[in-house]
């Protein structure tokens, strides 16, 4: 689509944009920022997010306050077409390499970009505990640093600028070359959010850590167009799932809880949250385009957290899935045929990666 | 008890290079047979081992990683008999140079009379590689063009995919198996998985069946078609 560019530009005229980009939490934060804005906004929420899909959402909707997930590699068009108020940067991981290829590439691009726009009210809201984010961000002077827990550092551990070893002491980190986490964090979620001074009451219903991260993201860039935060919390706390993911569903008679995860870092942060008295879960992996040709990302992922589940591997490459278990030493069924899952007691937690979670999503019922 | 080493994990292992241990070390622990994996990181330095495994990684890691080595026991140890598995980017350190970030030529360990250069396009996708009648299944994912140089064996004949050239990838020397097949390649073939363990252990292994002999099935059979 080559007149996306030209069109989005004139279809983001005069309204006030965020923009959300990051290997994991692009969809959730930017529902965050949809739910917390209040009344109508702009947004992407199909997950469309490269100038197609975001043209398409900008001529859906006429409403002026417009919030948009983009894909990490459309950060530097998006930037310059949309003109945004604010831009949140969550994370950036390993993820459909043979896509994207190199992670280190995507920050040296995010970084170039922020430092040639020229627009010096753009805000950007940045997670301070991701080192490939912070080389992205550091340039700009009013970067807005939020020092929000942060799990996964495995593409982290080699410093951008140096490539020496980073060294990370709790959540503090450093290098030798003097690259640091920055000091002036004015989002601080830990058992409570800080966000500028003042105390959030943060009491999601959703699971799971790192939408605690994404909801401090959120609100944190919401603060920076003057949304009340005491609003904006209460009605990003009433989320219940976005677009299917944590929401419980039916099939034939079992109860699902669909989890999406589509990386390592996805996959970890999503197997913390399973329950230890549920001993089934199901895992659904695809390697279809839309989720990179290449499974090879699941030797990345710490699987061994599901020692002690048995686990019931779908999906086009549940065999790759079985023997990434099996080295994990992992009990695992591999389900050739859908009508031999066994039913399970209470609700199962199903683990799907892209296309097997859209899948998982369309063949069964709330 | 056979020591395995894993190089900077932190450096290079971008695409579940961790799996190769990992394979091994299963496989070997099932047959009895005394495994210890360790894994060195950036500041540690390397110890001795029967095999050292070398993954891929981006640019200036794959820099970072060749001058660790190079300042390091690393070449002697492998001179004086450990054996080395190199994949992608550590396929490429092995050589007598490679390049990274353009076309800027960088010194490689000088182990495999092999040159890397850039590549016209990047190799990527799936890999299958005929090695002495067998098939070798993986996924590719690199800039470089490699050549081999003074009657260096190549590990085997492309089948599907782009390997060194478009026609053998990786290669062969008494202590150095190299292929551009991640996937990891180990925990998809499971043979060279025990070829490379009986070559360091010096036993026999009777054959293990376990669901990564369906996978190889199903690779095999999708990348030859």
């Amino acid at each position: 689509m080559k007149i996306a560019p030209d069109l989005v530009a004139s279809l983001a005229r005069g309204r006030t944009v965020i923009l959300v980009s990051g290997t994991n939490g692009k969809t959730t934060t930017t529902s965050m920022i949809v739910a917390g804005w209040g009344g109508a906004v702009t947004t992407n929420e199909t997950g469309a997010n490269m100038p197609a899909g975001h043209a398409a959402a900008l001529v859906e909707s006429k409403s002026d306050h417009v919030a948009l997930e983009v894909d990490e590699a459309w950060i530097p068009d998006s930037l310059v077409s949309t003109r945004p108020r604010v831009v949140v940067l969550l994370n950036l991981s390993r993820d459909q390499m043979d896509r994207a290829n190199e992670v280190r590439h995507l920050a040296e691009r995010w970084r170039k970009a922020l430092e040639a726009h020229d627009d010096d009210d753009l805000v950007v809201v940045a997670n301070a505990n991701d080192p490939l984010v912070v080389y992205a961000a550091e340039s700009r002077a009013n970067t807005v640093w939020a020092d929000v827990p942060t799990s996964w550092l495995a593409d982290a551990l080699s410093c951008p600028k140096c490539t020496l070893a980073i060294s990370h002491v709790g959540s503090a980190w450093h290098c030798t070359c003097g690259f640091a986490k920055p000091a002036e964090v004015t989002t601080i979620l830990g058992d409570e959010l800080i966000i500028d001074g003042v105390s959030v009451d943060l009491e999601l219903s959703m699971p799971g850590e790192f939408n605690r991260s994404n909801a401090a993201m959120a609100l944190t860039a919401l603060h920076g167009i003057d949304v009340d935060l005491e609003e904006a919390a209460r009605r990003v706390n009433a989320i219940h799932s976005v677009v299917g993911r944590f929401s419980i569903r039916r099939w034939k008679g079992h109860v699902l809880r669909l989890l999406l995860a589509k990386n390592p870092s996805g996959f970890a942060a999503m197997m913390a949250t399973l329950p230890e008295d549920q001993s089934d879960v199901w895992v659904a992996v695809n390697a279809r385009l839309a989720d990179g040709h290449d499974p090879s990302w699941l030797y990345d992922a710490p699987f061994e957290l599901l020692r002690g589940h048995r686990v019931y591997c779908l999906g086009d490459r549940r065999l790759d899935l079985a023997t990434r278990l099996d080295y994990g030493q992992v009990d695992f069924v591999v389900i050739d045929d859908d009508s031999t899952l066994p039913t399970s007691k209470g609700t199962v937690p199903l683990l799907a990666n892209y296309t097997a979670f859209s899948d998982w999503l369309a063949r069964s019922e709330p | 008890m056979t020591t395995i080493c894993v190089l900077y994990p932190d450096l290079l292992g971008t695409y579940g290079d961790g799996g190769n241990a990992l394979a091994l070390a299963e496989r070997a622990r099932r047959r009895g047979v005394g495994v210890d994996v360790v894994e060195v990181r950036l500041n540690d330095s390397v110890p001795d081992a029967s095999l050292y495994l070398l993954g891929g990684g981006e640019d200036g890691p794959q820099r970072l990683a060749a001058d660790l080595l190079r300042g390091s026991s690393f070449v002697s140890r492998v001179q004086d008999g450990a054996k080395v598995l190199a994949v992608c980017a550590g396929l490429q350190i092995l050589g007598l140079t490679f390049c990274v970030e353009g076309d800027d030529e960088y010194e490689g360990l000088g182990l495999a009379d092999v040159v890397t250069s850039r590549g016209e396009r990047r190799s990527v996708g799936e890999l299958a590689t005929r090695v002495n009648g067998q098939l070798l299944v993986g996924f590719e994912n690199h800039g470089g063009r490699t050549t081999l140089h003074g009657g260096v064996d190549s590990l085997g004949a492309v089948v599907k995919g782009r390997g060194n050239d478009g026609t053998l990838d990786g290669y062969r020397t008494k202590s150095i198996w190299a292929t551009y097949a991640h996937g990891p390649v180990l925990a998809m073939n499971p043979w060279f998985c025990d070829e490379i363990l009986s070559g360091v252990t010096g036993l026999e292994l009777d054959p293990l069946a376990s669901v990564a002999d369906r996978l190889y099935q199903e690779r095999s059979r999708v990348l030859s078609s």
